[in-house]
């Protein structure tokens, strides 16, 4: 079936908040978020009409492609949590402002509550749980725990998420890059502290991982 | 009293309590493997959502809820508050349904129909005057003479007006519970810090609504609590309506609040707002004290905070004057009452000792044998870390930062206590014949280390690795064990933990000594073995003593408390805390450059979670100081900040440096155990508010200190 063009062709690139809500907002779309002004500037997209009722998607999660239903007005961390259960990614704010939702699309953090399911048709969609497992922890899982960057552990995912693909772009960042690239994460326990360090950490050991091969 | 075997290991025996153990679920939580109750899914599963009052404040005339049920995928609906009722704040539930998914029962809602006939409210507190008869006398303590005490004329006296606001709770895992029959069987999967007291509570509640159901066939499951900071003691009366809707559908039913509903209905922490007189003689010495407070916890008010806060002022006042507001009920957060004394009380104590001209350090250092029983020692103690670590002497400036530029740097202090004593605890050690152990008790974690503490008890005592111990926690059918709340956890799970674990190695020893040779008295544990004690030749490995058992496990239980059975914990703290902050005053944004915490909490099992129990107060208060706020607005009765945009929570970039330093050794260790969840948490609000009158030269007399009211302060005096 073919799908109205609406992702950019240019992922967004920041990572600070900021840009990651304008990320979001263009690959959205959907007014859900956008800014009046940008939302006003938006072109209109002139093509065929989905739903309300539940349309066939194909999603490619985690390098596998997931045959779905879901009506249009389902979020991409709607269908990932409802549909494929993969739980890791939170529901927070359900407006793209804490990131406890972070997965990451065509390489790039993008909140999946504010990503439409039928627009991330198309695009490499990785979660928590591609990046490792409790026995396998992925270098950012390791530095978390041994850091004690977490406490009740429900945003958790989500910054170790956003952590993992701000370290894919910034591989040697200093503290103040860590403080703005993860600003689009928020933590309530209190364990900023334990995840500053822990990004430091895995860092180091991302960079000795490439170094060795 | 004299010693036993169950006391805690003394320091040279010990080898990992006290240790920087790794959180024992940080790989599950890391790896977002952790199920929360929000994240389980049944089989079946429906959808709860729930119709709740636009209105602050009115009557219900009319309910039509035809068309919801009309619509497809709606499996029931369920009215709360009937034509008739009145519902008490925005988000006052009303009516119950379920669907077959969250998309449907939100289409549901919006095809009910509710009529309503507006009553009058108040939402907004600071002002008493608006008040009028929603504000009641609550409260009034006198001591000493304190009218007389003021009319010294050598007595240097500082009066101002103080306030901290109401903030809610905004648990990241909204409240929430799963509700499934089996017969006459419920099962619970809740979001909640009370995992042995549940059933009884949703028992009760569900005969209280004609439902036949036995405490005994209701079990509460929660492995992971996304946050819960007190408000999550009860089932709600939400896990209520899940329970019902569940027995109508024959479905398990699941309803996890929206967001808004969160920050509306299901915690706040009371506001709390003062006028102050205190007085002091030249040299310091604190003589009298006069407060009148006001402040809400939503319909049914709110009562005094402990003024004077830790200092007992010999002469001494303290009216106050409670007001009900139509806004969503408050809950015990983190330390009830404590934050909002610390910030009236030692605020008003900085602003005395400015107007002494003397480094508040030394007015507390002076005054802190006004504290209870014997703690002025471990104040001055504490003082004294902290200045050192804050730099204090160095950095610390009279009021106002002289200093050329917009950008004025400035320090503050301040002091708090708690007590912490260990709840009503039971827990099972079972050590099987494989060598596996187990600790089974019917606790919960939210986040504050509990888990790794109860490995830590009993890996320290069988002499094994922390990996060694499975901790069965979080599941009603376990022993049961406290709610936790008031820092009462850790006393409560690491005695009845050491108990058992004391009385199940005796039984091993038991079985092993005469195979060993010597008196069981003489055997010990330690290093993965039961060995004799100071005669190595005589030892089994853990794994081949246990094997020992052929087929049969060992079980013992312990609880707390349990007298005679060792002295493991105890009551009482205090914490001293410093914030170093910089304040533009052309913008009126303050930043925090650095938060030194000085805090005692007995022995520590598990120092890693420990320090981060502080640091992660530390943060929680940097965002209670500089961000947090419920804004009601009068006209609407609407909370205009249900949301997390608007609701700012501090982030990554707003902590600056975070010192902690945690009092251990003589003088602390032998107390035992004390719990540490609410005192670090106290503390930042009046220490931050000090630091930026201390910078700025003027007090921004109320808490949040947005930059707003920082330049309002400007204003009327200060540096700028």
């Amino acid at each position: 079936m073919p799908k109205k063009k609406i992702l950019p062709e240019q992922p967004p690139q920041g990572f600070s908040r900021r840009d990651f809500l304008k990320g979001a907002s263009v690959v959205a779309s959907t007014g859900l978020m956008v800014a009046p002004e940008a939302a006003a500037a938006a072109p209109e997209h002139s093509s065929e009409i989905l739903g309300p009722a539940a349309v066939p998607i194909t999603l490619q999660v985690n390098g596998k492609p997931y045959s779905l239903s879901v009506e249009p007005r389902v979020t991409l961390l709607d269908a990932l949590r409802n549909q494929l259960d993969l739980t890791g990614a939170k529901k927070v704010c359900d407006r793209g402002v804490c990131g406890a939702c972070t997965v990451i699309m065509e390489g790039h953090p993008v909140y999946a509550c504010n990503i439409l399911a039928i627009e991330a048709e198309g695009r490499r969609i990785e979660t928590i749980e591609s990046l490792g497992t409790q026995g396998e922890l992925h270098p950012v899982m390791a530095a978390f725990v041994n850091h004690d960057a977490q406490q009740c552990g429900f945003c958790t995912p989500g910054f170790v998420v956003a952590c993992k693909a701000f370290l894919d772009k910034h591989p040697d960042p200093s503290r103040e890059d860590v403080e703005h690239g993860l600003g689009g994460n928020l933590c309530r326990c209190g364990t900023y502290a334990g995840i500053r360090e822990a990004v430091l950490e895995a860092a180091q050991t991302l960079k000795g991982g490439r170094a060795n091969g | 009293m004299d010693k036993t075997k169950y006391d805690w290991p003394s320091e040279n025996d010990r080898s990992l309590i006290g240790t920087r153990v790794k959180r024992v679920d940080g790989p599950a939580k890391a790896s977002g493997r952790a199920k929360y109750t929000y994240d389980i899914n049944r089989p079946g599963l429906l959808i709860s959502k729930i119709y709740r009052s636009p209105y602050a404040h009115a009557k219900i005339t009319a309910i039509d809820t035809s068309e919801a049920e009309k619509l497809p995928g709606v499996k029931a609906v369920q009215v709360i508050l009937g034509v008739g009722k009145e519902v008490n704040w925005v988000g006052d539930e009303i009516i119950a349904l379920a669907a077959v998914s969250e998309d449907v029962a939100n289409d549901a809602l919006a095809k009910i129909k509710v009529q309503f006939e507006e009553l009058p409210h108040l939402v907004v507190e600071e002002d008493l005057k608006q008040a009028g008869s929603f504000a009641k006398k609550a409260g009034n303590k006198t001591a000493g003479e304190p009218a007389g005490a003021f009319t010294d004329p050598d007595l240097v006296v500082s009066e101002g007006y103080y306030g901290i606001a109401c903030i809610t709770h905004c648990c990241l895992e909204s409240h929430g519970n799963i509700a499934e029959w089996n017969g006459d069987k419920l099962l619970t999967y809740s979001s909640t810090q009370n995992v042995s007291g549940l059933p009884g509570q949703i028992g009760q509640a569900l005969r209280e609504q004609g439902l036949d159901v036995s405490d005994k066939n209701i079990e509460t499951v929660c492995n992971y609590v996304g946050g819960g900071f007190g408000s999550k003691f009860s089932p709600d009366e939400w896990g209520i309506h899940v329970a019902q809707l569940a027995k109508t559908t024959g479905k398990p039913v699941k309803l996890m609040l929206d967001r808004n509903m969160e920050m509306e209905a299901a915690g706040a922490r009371p506001s709390c707002y003062a006028k102050i007189k205190v007085g002091a003689k030249k040299d310091g010495t604190l003589v009298a004290w006069d407060s009148h407070s006001w402040g809400t916890g939503g319909p049914t008010g709110a009562g005094m905070p402990p003024l004077p806060y830790v200092l007992d002022i010999p002469n001494r006042s303290s009216a106050h004057t409670s007001i009900s507001t139509h806004t969503g009920p408050a809950r015990a957060w983190r330390a009830p009452d404590h934050p909002q004394a610390a910030a009236l009380t030692i605020c008003a104590l900085d602003d005395l000792a400015a107007k002494l001209n003397m480094d508040p350090i030394d007015l507390l250092t002076l005054n802190a044998d006004l504290s209870a029983g014997d703690r002025g020692k471990v104040y001055r103690e504490e003082l004294q870390i902290a200045s050192e670590l804050s730099d204090w002497k160095k950095l610390w400036h009279p009021r106002g930062d002289k200093t050329a530029g917009h950008i004025k740097r400035g320090l503050g202090v301040s002091m708090h206590t708690w007590g912490g004593r260990g709840h009503n605890s039971n827990c099972m050690v079972s050590i099987h014949p494989d060598g596996s152990v187990e600790t089974t008790l019917g606790s919960q974690d939210l986040g504050t280390g509990t888990r790794t503490a109860i490995a830590v008890v009993a890996a320290e005592t069988l002499g094994l690795p922390v990996e060694a111990i499975t901790v069965n926690i979080g599941d009603s059918k376990f022993p049961a064990s406290g709610a936790s709340g008031g820092s009462t956890t850790i006393g409560g799970v690491s005695a009845s933990t050491r108990r058992a674990s004391v009385d199940a190695r005796d039984q091993l020893f038991a079985i092993i000594a005469p195979i060993l040779g010597v008196p069981a008295d003489d055997l010990m544990a330690t290093g993965g073995k039961i060995q004799a004690k100071g005669d190595s030749s005589k030892q089994l490995s853990w794994k081949e003593a246990c094997a020992k058992l052929q087929v049969k496990t060992i079980q013992a239980t312990g609880k707390n408390p349990d007298a005679g059975k060792g002295k493991l914990g105890d009551s009482g703290v205090g914490g001293v805390q410093i914030a170093d902050v910089s304040v533009d005053t052309e913008t009126g944004l303050i930043k925090i450059n650095k938060m030194v915490a000085a805090q005692d909490c007995g022995l520590i099992i598990s120092m890693k979670t420990a320090e981060s129990q502080v640091l992660g107060a530390l943060i929680m208060g940097i965002t209670y100081a500089l961000f947090e706020e419920r804004i009601m607005d009068q006209a609407t009765g609407r909370m205009l900040n249900n949301n997390l945009e608007f609701y700012k929570l501090a982030g990554i970039g707003d902590i600056g440096e975070l010192v902690v330093h945690m009092m251990t050794g003589p003088g602390y260790d032998e107390r035992g155990t004390i719990g540490l969840g609410e005192p670090p948490v106290i503390s930042p609000g009046a220490a931050i508010s000090n630091a930026v009158a201390n910078a700025i030269g003027v007090r921004v007399p109320t808490i949040p200190l947005t930059p707003d009211k920082v330049l309002a302060a400007l204003a009327k005096g200060g540096v700028a």
